[in-house]
């Protein structure tokens, strides 16, 4: 599942293999267009579908935002119950992802360095949250940390809660992003250092953790964007009480609700353009490992 | 490699075991005897329950069309991007990944501002030629579509990338038409890309829930998924009903990440 989680898909910061660069280098003596007819036919029709599906959707989202100008959005954003919906949302987010990269980063050095009985259970849970419908999520929180909870703690409905979805559902992402960079590590640099009488705390502060931190950022950016946009996990757990446990996609959803869909779409434009900084600056990241490595 | 001492070793083993235990493991374990606890009555009730049954089969249904969409225009849209040179490339494998960053809330309200039949942009002319899209299993199958839309490319760009174009070069120089080359020589070197982005693609679309909730009306009996009716369930308080559901989702997703973590050994080596 890892290259499923981790960033920019496509040929734009790829640390290739030399056979994967060639062909490429090749090409970019040809000209711009290397479309075939056949090709260039098949490229239109992608493009409609796409337009259809995804991009005239998100217009309609920003220019339905748009409609009210500037003082639409400030009282979208001005409305207290709305405010605290975004406090609580980029908090608990920030926490979780804070969460994750301390854990996360433990996780991933424990399956890449560790060797014991039950590591291979332990890498294929890891990809559960990711495919487990989010609605059932929720549901299966709620059955450990909900009224009949065999621990004794009762979240549900508290901002526990709020983070408890979160953290499952972002679980993945950081170990998925650090696992594979910590593979590839060479020991070499390590054993240098050893031998020199590095410590073991010398070590991973100065030659691990340097080269896991490019990993860390992307699988936190990540964590964070799908913290911030998620919605079913929350529905059954959190109970969506305003001013406590109410995130900014419940209320996007109570807008639509009640046909506020320009206020809706205000708060959604909001989230679009998060979710947009976070791919910018995923593909950063991205462009500078690859220039590195 | 440098080595980590006893006790830290120890003590980061536990860290790593215990969070995925309480936060994964345990609560999943609990839904799974929940649903066992009165022997197999809570699943054979849920499977007798018309509501369950229908909202399984529409969800079937949609996530059918859902992924062979995908696994076509992800096919495509991957040869395309590896193979050719054209002007906006670059933006479009850009935005290709834009559907996993955005919330499925307001996936679902980009769709219904579009297609929905009262003030939509294209939404009233389909309408008058009788074609729903809002409130319907074609909106649905759009929201599927669209949550799920990066998951192939993601697996088939990188293998398309590292196999190279030689191979086609060669086949196309021997004089085979352009299906040939892709049946014969593109398509068996991509296989197994392309079966694990259909499985991902299938445990997501049977999985998605804000999209579809807004999309579909959310009408009993008739736009209900799976994924809503456990809602419905637990909110109505039929948690039996609901626990048994969500077991059958659970058994699908993990039975897609078993098949995935058998298929990827195979293509590393």
């Amino acid at each position: 599942m890892t290259s499923a989680l981790i960033g920019a898909t496509t040929d734009v910061a790829r640390p290739a293999s030399p056979e994967g660069r060639r062909p490429r280098r090749a090409r970019r003596t040809t000209p711009r267009n290397t479309l075939t007819p056949g090709a260039g036919l098949g490229l239109g029709v992608a493009m409609i579908w796409f337009s259809l599906l995804v991009l005239i959707p998100l217009s309609a989202v920003i220019a339905a935002a748009g409609s009210g100008g500037w003082s639409r959005y400030l009282s979208v954003l001005r409305n207290d119950q709305t405010w605290a919906a975004v406090q609580l949302t980029v908090g608990q987010s920030l926490l979780v992802t804070l969460v994750n990269i301390v854990i996360g980063t433990v996780i991933a050095w424990v399956l890449v360095r560790d060797q014991f009985w039950g590591k291979r259970l332990l890498d294929v849970i890891i990809d559960v949250p990711f495919a487990l419908p989010t609605i059932v999520a929720g549901l299966v929180l709620l059955s450990l940390y909900g009224p009949n909870s065999p621990l004794g703690v009762h979240w549900a409905f508290t901002e526990n809660a709020v983070a408890l979805a979160l953290a499952f559902v972002t679980l993945p992402f950081v170990v998925r992003t650090v696992q594979p960079v910590l593979e590839e590590l060479e020991a070499d640099v390590e054993e240098a250092a050893a031998s020199l009488g590095a410590s073991r705390a010398t070590i991973v502060r100065r030659i691990i953790l340097p080269s896991l931190a490019p990993a860390i950022a992307a699988g936190a950016a990540l964590s964070f964007a799908r913290a911030i946009s998620e919605y079913g996990s929350l529905v059954l757990l959190s109970g969506n009480r305003p001013f406590e446990t109410e995130v900014v996609s419940v209320r996007v959803l109570t807008f639509i609700e009640n046909g506020n869909t320009e206020s809706a779409a205000a708060l959604a434009s909001v989230m679009l353009f998060v979710a947009l900084v976070v791919i910018v600056a995923l593909d950063l990241v991205q462009r500078r490992v690859a220039r590195r490595g | 490699m440098v080595d980590v001492s006893l006790p830290t070793k120890w003590l980061l083993r536990v860290i790593a075991v215990g969070y995925v235990f309480f936060l994964v493991a345990w609560p999943i374990g609990l839904i799974v005897q929940q649903t066992f606890a009165s022997g197999l009555g809570n699943l054979s009730d849920a499977l007798g329950d018309e509501q369950v049954v229908g909202a399984l089969q529409l969800t079937l249904m949609v996530a059918f069309w859902a992924v062979v969409i995908n696994l076509v225009f992800g096919v495509g849209i991957s040869l395309l991007l590896v193979r050719f040179e054209f002007p906006g490339k670059r933006v479009l494998s850009a935005l290709i990944d834009l559907p996993l960053s955005v919330s499925p809330v307001v996936v679902g309200l980009a769709l219904l501002l579009v297609y929905n039949g009262r003030d939509g942009w294209i939404g009233p002319a389909a309408e008058s030629r009788g074609f729903q899209i809002i409130f319907d299993s074609p909106g649905m199958v759009m929201a599927t579509c669209f949550v799920a839309l990066p998951l192939v490319i993601r697996e088939v760009v990188p293998v398309l990338h590292e196999i190279g174009d030689d191979q086609e070069q060669a086949a196309r120089s021997l004089g085979a038409s352009t299906r040939q080359t892709f049946w014969r020589i593109t398509l068996p070197s991509i296989k197994w890309a392309v079966v694990y982005g259909v499985v991902l693609s299938l445990a997501r679309s049977l999985g998605e829930f804000g999209a579809v909730k807004i999309v579909s009306g959310n009408i009993t009996g008739q736009t209900q998924t799976a994924t809503l009716v456990v809602e419905a369930k637990y909110q109505n308080f039929q948690q039996s009903t609901a626990y048994a559901t969500s077991f059958l989702l659970i058994l699908v997703s993990v039975a897609c990440l078993v098949v995935v973590a058998f298929l990827r050994p195979k293509r590393a080596h």
